[in-house]
């Protein structure tokens, strides 16, 4: 720069400072205190006489706020019954919760009528509900009836109208004017104004409907479900289309629409705008006119170019590649565009104006779309190119847990209403809205168990806590006749020498009793005995008796030492919701066979760590019993050695991650005497000295001959049937294991932590 | 357009012309100069202001008798009853909200008035005490607007709070005539106490067309739901007594009731409770025989014993909340504010901001017809929870009924919320109190997915000018199959990368970045380039590293997507002496940092350190040419609450011409700054967030007794 424009530049500087310290007093008055002054009369005045208001009440009044001479709350609860019988029902007004206290929350489905096939989508939701673990076929014991009558289709144009369902209803012994019956319905109304008519009085009976509008929904009283097509899986479910977190989202298109639209009547005008979106860039919004047999007739000047361009693009193209979806109204309120949406992780863009959102009472859509108004389309696209990045993402992954959480199969559908129903029983005892809303979800989350976040395996960094520092090993004993085994004996002293071991735990599940007291080993720590009932599936029930959040799960036979103990449980807490423990094996789809494989050979993988000897949450043990319905824990009991490939498979599906072997000590292999004592009782899992190091690629039931072949082939036999039960295979693979930090590393013994882990 | 920040420089550094020394002396003085002038305006455009005393023209010496008396002739229009079907789509007009880049509604309030009616009655009082500080708090939020033209909500000044204080139709007639009233479109009222004697309506009995009301006391029949707003009712205890917050945990009572006068039903029912479970119930009445000049609402009495109240509140672990003649209770409010849990007896009452707020987690609603099992629903309650659901209703009160302040704002923002529910306030914010806010975490990568193999990883060489090592790590990291690209940041300003006919052929596509600066962070810069989600970071010195062990590392970090993954481990230390953190890198069990030197990690983690840096860390490393790496650990472990995963056995990271990494450790001077480092973000972050483990991942057959040729990665450890 010239000097001589510094002194340009400085000079004008300087004048600056000069206005302002002597002329600038003037000119502030002028132009910026008056503004202010004229604002500050607007404000809301500071009245010089405030204190001396009066309060809106008098305190005494508002602590007093009683009348004595009002009839008596019975009385006033039996009018209002009477006043709002069925208009606005309430659980406390419509529904009969005596009914529910004696044998708890249970579910009972009326006999199909014979003359009357159900549609696909109706015997889904009954085949749903008889799989489900509150399903009784007694309605004696009936907390909910589900009507046998399919009533999702009540358009009464359709083909699967069924008619005079008044009649039949009211023949029924137990319809009970409705009162706790839980009715299904998928389209309600017709044309031309699809109202919320069904067709037939449904008394005082709750209502899980979808496409609700918020006026006619009662809150707290019906359920609004998702719309969800005929081929929607049983149960299982296709996976969202989530593969990868970006930020910024690389997707080609920021929001897209393709669809019909209406040209007249109910629901038109929103389609018919969503034109003015359109960019033909970044923002792709599509409609077509062809709808019904005589759209020509209503066709407008727009149709023949819309109808050309809609033919240009493909409909799953354009989900798979945009971050947002535009969600618009149809005829009805709700369409089965939201779910493809969810499921493809294309941000649902709602318009649609007073639709009361599927689960809304519990699921916070906010998280996971976003809620536009009709009215103000034209602002859809700036509003969401400000959304920022990370919440983005945030919104994307919210969409998969849902889908997978609550959308993916009927199953899921039917299940989360039955939840919400039954939360709503013992309010004190159900779900907060945050464990709806946190991964796993709120099917997985056991209220009976408990509501704290800190009880569970899955909430503690969002709780800001830790697992306790403890555990509680866990010990089944079952080949033993009266006395005990050497190896039981060596690992009561292993497991009790750990620092982190709070208790021992023994099952006894052997016809002869336990022996008594004296004979056990002395140990540091408590060392409780229960005995079993001799089922397999016995392990996993949730005990009084464990009380800390880490149980070690172990065979009588399971050799480790104390510090492989110790250095798995430190693991655990690194990875509480999951199972971490020593003998792995793993799953694998065999597609000369057509199904799923199993072995036990050392392989680079695993998916399975067998809980002959492994860490996890407490919590499992309560999911495995109560979460699972008793006719998958019979399968398991029928099979031998499946009940720990089922724990597996159930925590694998809770958190869709791998479970987590730590290194252990070489095997010095021990001849176990198969099942001696309690030879017809439960057979155990395979011990961990069954893996095969000796041949690797040999058929693994070489091995250990015939027994060892059977065992073989029903653990096969069991993952595949596990796999079919789920409706997917939920085990994840791991090629990883984890040691201590200088395991096997060229240092000094005395400087390791865990030295013996190498010998 | 409108909202810059949501936008982000996606074309790496810009280029900015290196200067001489001469013309930035210039510079730098010019600058000096005009922020000395500005600081100067500053001063003289502010001073004067804060001299002045505020009195003066911020608040207005007006007094409430002065305002202006309207007339309301006896047949001015009255508008139509509440419509119960008014939903936000149906009854209010968003049009007048508009888009705004902040996304807040404007709220306007109509002047103070006084209304009479033909023979000059007046109407009601003219405003509460409780009203005037809601208005008062209106006015100084963000929300308020004084441009009637730029309004999206309107907030009478007619004051509605107890309809026992006011004349239901000339009330009706004085809300018709307010100038934008429009059948009460877009209208907001608020009202705690609501009907009369005898039915006791549960929302306001005064005729208001559309308008919305923010209702203390709905019952599910009158609430319209995402319309109205459910509030609670104000106890003016709240602001006259300072009730410390009382530390959780079990209390002298089980169960107390507190209300004076209950229903004689009622009360039976709670005295069966007491007659079964002994001394754990207390149930207080009014006192009868109280001295003079003694508050009658500040004492309760049992049999002869007097109790001070609210103080009592929290000698107990449940208070019970019963419905009186209406079903809102300001003893909800006392009863949260001693940190007591309620226990909510009022069959379909709608809790106060019950569209935002979790009661669940502060309360326990039992219906009426359960009230004789109270005692042993309770008391399945175990004591983990009561103690918890303590906390939480000492929050609820303090962030939502404290004073009318807090009541009018969180009104304004549920409503705010539905009119822009993208940039709607989450769950958390509302729900979980500070002391959650500040220990929990929320992992932006928070679904469990394990992104598939076929994707690959970039690798992003920082370099500046050890070409030949460059080339060496380049041919390496070619070999590992997961490669899928390479990027070399090239941070040398002063001289040319090499021409590309010399750089190694390999069979990813190589890029080559320049860099403006010479700067750490251009590291971790995330470069549009970069289109896997997995980032290699590796020096241009790390040539130890075997393909295998490469591959193996990006195995593990798709197991641990949201985790750095890396070979070199290192770990901090308290350090007792020094009452400060101190940096290790020697041989130990523990490990709570990888170096970034060689470390898989998600791109997302560049994004956070380039744009999301807490406190000046960022331009602090690039100042001191040192500690990226630890900055970046703090950064992933803070967002995650997880730790590292350290791969494979320790290495000697030797070689040559190596001076970063093990080489430079051994450097007392750079362990004393890494040391630093360590202090200095774990103040800026406010807290450790590196967390210690002490295990490492190696592959599952790794030194097992097994033919190497089987394994996947038979080549990790290899010196």
């Amino acid at each position: 720069m010239q000097t001589r424009k510094k002194y340009i530049f400085l000079t004008f500087l300087a004048s600056w400072l000069l206005l302002f310290f002597f002329g600038g007093d003037q000119l502030r008055r002028f132009a910026f205190f008056s503004g202010r002054k004229t604002k500050a009369r607007r404000n809301w005045p500071h009245w010089t006489d405030r204190s001396l208001l009066k309060n809106f009440a008098d305190p005494e009044e508002l602590q007093r706020d009683g009348d004595p001479s009002l009839p008596s709350p019975r009385e006033r609860r039996a009018a209002w019954l009477s006043v709002h019988k069925s208009s606005r029902c309430q659980m406390e007004t419509c529904f009969d919760l005596s009914r529910c206290e004696k044998h708890g929350f249970k579910v009972f489905t009326y006999p199909q009528e014979r003359d009357q096939p159900v549609s696909e989508s109706y015997g889904k939701i009954l085949s749903s509900i008889e799989r489900s673990r509150y399903h009784t076929p007694n309605p004696e014991e009936a907390c909910l009836f589900i009507l046998g009558i399919d009533t999702l289709d009540r358009d009464h144009l359709s083909g699967q109208y069924v008619r005079n369902v008044d009649e039949k209803i009211r023949g029924f012994p137990l319809w009970n004017g409705g009162r706790n019956h839980l009715i299904f319905n998928l389209y309600s109304g017709t044309w031309p104004n699809y109202t919320g008519d069904l067709g037939f009085d449904i008394g005082q009976a709750i209502l899980a409907k979808a496409s609700f509008d918020t006026e006619s929904f009662r809150p707290g009283f019906d359920v609004s479900i998702p719309l969800f097509p005929k081929d929607h899986p049983q149960r299982g479910g296709e996976r969202g289309w989530l593969y990868r977190d970006s930020v910024p989202p690389k997707k080609k298109y920021l929001l897209v629409f393709k669809g019909k639209r209406y040209l007249t009547g109910i629901g038109s005008g929103t389609r018919n705008a969503l034109h003015h979106i359109h960019n033909g860039k970044d923002i792709i919004s599509l409609t077509t006119c062809k709808h019904g047999k005589d759209w020509e007739k209503h066709k407008d000047t727009r149709c023949d170019k819309d109808n050309v361009d809609y033919e240009k693009f493909d409909y799953q193209e354009l989900l798979h590649n945009s971050t947002f979806c535009i969600v618009p109204r149809g005829r009805r309120l709700g369409s089965f565009r939201f779910l493809e949406a969810l499921q493809a992780a294309c941000i649902p863009v709602l318009l649609s104006d007073g639709w009361e959102l599927p689960f809304a009472e519990v699921i916070d859509w906010g998280k996971a779309a976003v809620v536009g108004s009709e009215r103000l389309l034209l602002q859809i696209p700036s509003a969401i190119r400000c959304i920022h990045p990370e919440r983005v993402l945030a919104f994307q992954q919210q969409t998969q847990f849902l889908w997978d959480a609550y959308f993916s199969s009927v199953d899921k559908i039917v299940h989360t209403t039955l939840e919400i129903i039954k939360d709503r029983l013992s309010p004190h005892r159900s779900r907060s809205r945050f464990l709806w809303n946190a991964l796993p979800g709120g099917l997985l989350v056991l209220p009976d168990f408990s509501t704290q976040l800190g009880d569970f395996p899955f909430y503690y960094l969002q709780h800001g806590s830790s697992p306790s520092k403890k555990f509680t090993a866990f010990i089944r004993a079952v080949s033993q006749a009266g006395s005990l085994s050497q190896p039981i004996l060596r690992l009561i002293q292993a497991v009790s020498g750990s620092q982190y071991c709070a208790q021992i735990v023994v099952l006894w599940s052997c016809e002869k009793p336990p022996p008594p007291s004296g004979k056990w080993p002395q140990t540091t720590v408590p060392l409780t005995i229960i005995q079993g009932r001799r089922k397999p599936s016995d392990r996993f029930f949730p005990f009084e008796a464990i009380q800390t959040d880490a149980v070690l799960s172990l065979d009588e036979h399971s050799s480790l030492s104390t510090s492989e103990v110790d250095f798995a449980f430190v693991v655990w807490r690194s990875f509480p919701e999951r199972i971490v423990g020593f003998p792995a094996q793993s799953h694998f789809w065999d597609a000369e066979q057509g199904r799923w494989g199993y072995t036990s050979k050392w392989t680079n993988e695993l998916s399975i760590v067998l809980t002959a000897a492994a860490f996890y949450h407490r919590y499992y043990h309560s999911l495995f019993t109560e979460y699972l319905p008793a006719g998958l824990r019979e399968l398991v009991d029928g099979l031998a050695a499946c009940e720990d490939i089922l724990m597996n498979v159930l925590v694998a599906a809770v958190t869709k991650l791998p479970p987590i072997k730590v290194t252990q000590r070489k095997q010095h292999k021990e001849e176990v005497p198969q099942q001696a004592g309690c030879r017809d009782g439960a057979a155990g899992t395979p011990p961990p000295g069954e893996r095969s190091p000796s041949a690797p690629r040999s058929a693994p039931a070489k091995a250990k001959g015939t027994a060892g072949s059977r065992s073989f082939s029903q653990r096969q036999d069991c993952l595949n049937q596990l796999a079919d039960w789920f409706g997917y295979m939920p085990l994840v693979s791991s090629q990883l294991r984890l040691d201590p930090v200088l395991f096997k590393d060229q240092v000094s013994v005395l400087r390791k932590k865990y030295p013996r882990l190498e010998k | 357009i409108m909202c810059a920040s949501a936008k982000y420089n996606t074309r790496g550094p810009a280029l900015i012309p290196r200067m001489k020394t001469k013309h930035r002396i210039y510079y730098i003085t010019l600058f000096s100069i005009v922020l000395l002038g500005l600081i100067a305006t500053g001063m003289f455009q502010f001073w004067p202001h804060s001299i002045e005393s505020s009195s003066d023209w911020t608040v207005e010496k007006r007094s409430i008798h002065d305002v202006p008396v309207v007339k309301l002739p006896a047949d001015s229009p009255i508008p139509e009853r509440g419509d119960l079907s008014c939903r936000m789509h149906t009854c209010f007009d968003v049009y007048k909200c508009g888009f705004n880049p902040k996304n807040k509604i404007k709220v306007y309030i109509y002047s103070l008035k006084k209304y009479v009616d033909e023979y000059g009655t007046s109407v009601s009082n003219t405003i509460s005490r409780e009203y005037n500080e809601l208005l008062t708090a209106i006015s100084d939020s963000e929300f308020y607007t004084d441009d009637v033209n730029r309004a999206c909500l309107f907030v009478p000044s007619i004051d509605v709070l107890n309809q026992n204080a006011l004349r239901i139709k000339e009330t009706a007639q004085a809300l018709a005539q307010l100038s934008r009233w429009d059948r009460g479109t877009n209208h907001l009222l608020f009202n705690m106490l609501p009907g009369g004697p005898p039915d006791y309506n549960t929302a306001l009995d005064v005729p208001r067309d559309r308008a919305l009301l923010a209702g203390g006391g709905f019952s599910t029949w009158t609430y319209r739901q995402g319309y109205d707003v459910s509030i609670p009712v104000y106890s003016p205890l709240s602001g006259e007594v300072d009730l410390p917050e009382r530390g959780p945990g079990p209390r002298r009572y089980f169960i107390l009731s507190s209300q004076m006068a209950l229903h004689p039903e009622y009360r039976l029912e709670l005295e069966a409770l007491q007659a079964e479970n002994g001394e754990s119930v207390l149930i207080l009445d009014k006192c009868t025989n109280l001295s003079e000049g003694v508050p009658a609402v500040r004492k309760r009495c049992y049999k002869n014993q007097v109790f001070d109240y609210p103080q009592v509140l929290q000698e107990s672990t449940f208070c019970v909340v019963l419905r009186g003649a209406r079903l809102g209770q300001a003893v909800l409010s006392d009863v949260l504010q001693a940190g007591c849990v309620p226990v909510i007896i009022a069959d379909s009452y709608i809790l106060p901001f019950s569209e935002v707020l979790d009661w669940k987690r502060a309360s326990v609603v039992i219906p009426e017809e359960k009230m004789p099992e109270m005692y042993s629903i309770l008391q399945t309650i175990p004591q983990r929870q009561i103690e918890e659901m303590q906390r939480q209703a000492r929050w609820f009160w303090e962030a939502y009924f404290r004073s009318m302040k807090a009541i009018a704002l969180a009104t304004l923002q549920i409503i705010n919320d539905r009119i822009y529910p993208y940039a709607a306030i989450s769950y958390e914010e509302w729900n979980d109190p500070p002391a959650v806010k500040w220990s929990s975490v929320s992992n932006p990568l928070f679904l469990p997915l394990i992104p598939p193999q076929s994707q690959g990883f970039t690798a992003i060489v920082l370099t500046y000018d050890r070409v030949e090592s460059l080339f060496r790590v380049i041919t390496e990291v070619s070999k590992v199959p997961s490669l899928s690209k390479l990027l070399v940041v090239w941070n040398n300003q002063n001289k040319n990368p090499p021409e590309d006919s010399l750089w190694p052929k390999i069979r990813v596509p190589l890029k080559v970045v320049r860099t403006a600066e010479n700067k750490l962070s251009n590291r971790f810069f995330p470069y549009d380039e970069i289109e896997t989600e997995a980032v290699l970071a590796i020096d241009d010195d790390i040539i130890m590293l075997t393909s295998d062990e490469l591959q193996f590392g990006y195995e593990v970090w798709r197991e641990f997507p949201d985790r750095l993954v890396g070979y070199p481990g290192r770990l901090h230390l308290w350090d007792h002496e020094m009452n400060k953190w101190k940096y290790e890198s020697e041989w130990t069990n523990e490990v709570s940092m990888v170096l970034t030197g060689a470390a898989f990690y998600h791109k997302y983690f560049n994004y956070l350190y380039t744009y999301k840096m807490p406190g000046d860390i960022k331009n602090w490393v690039d100042a001191h040419m040192n500690c990226e790496d630890i900055a970046m650990n703090f950064l992933v472990a803070n967002v995650t609450g997880k730790s590292v995963i350290k791969v494979t056995p320790r290495k000697k990271f030797k070689c040559p011409e190596c001076t970063a990494i093990d080489g430079l450790s051994l450097d007392q001077t750079h362990m004393v700054e890494r040391s630093e480092c360590i202090n200095k973000f774990a103040s800026v972050f406010g807290t450790m967030p590196l967390k210690v483990v002490e295990h490492r991942a190696d592959p599952v057959l790794y030194k097992d007794d097994f033919p190497e040729k089987l394994k996947s990665f038979p080549n990790i450890g290899s010196l």
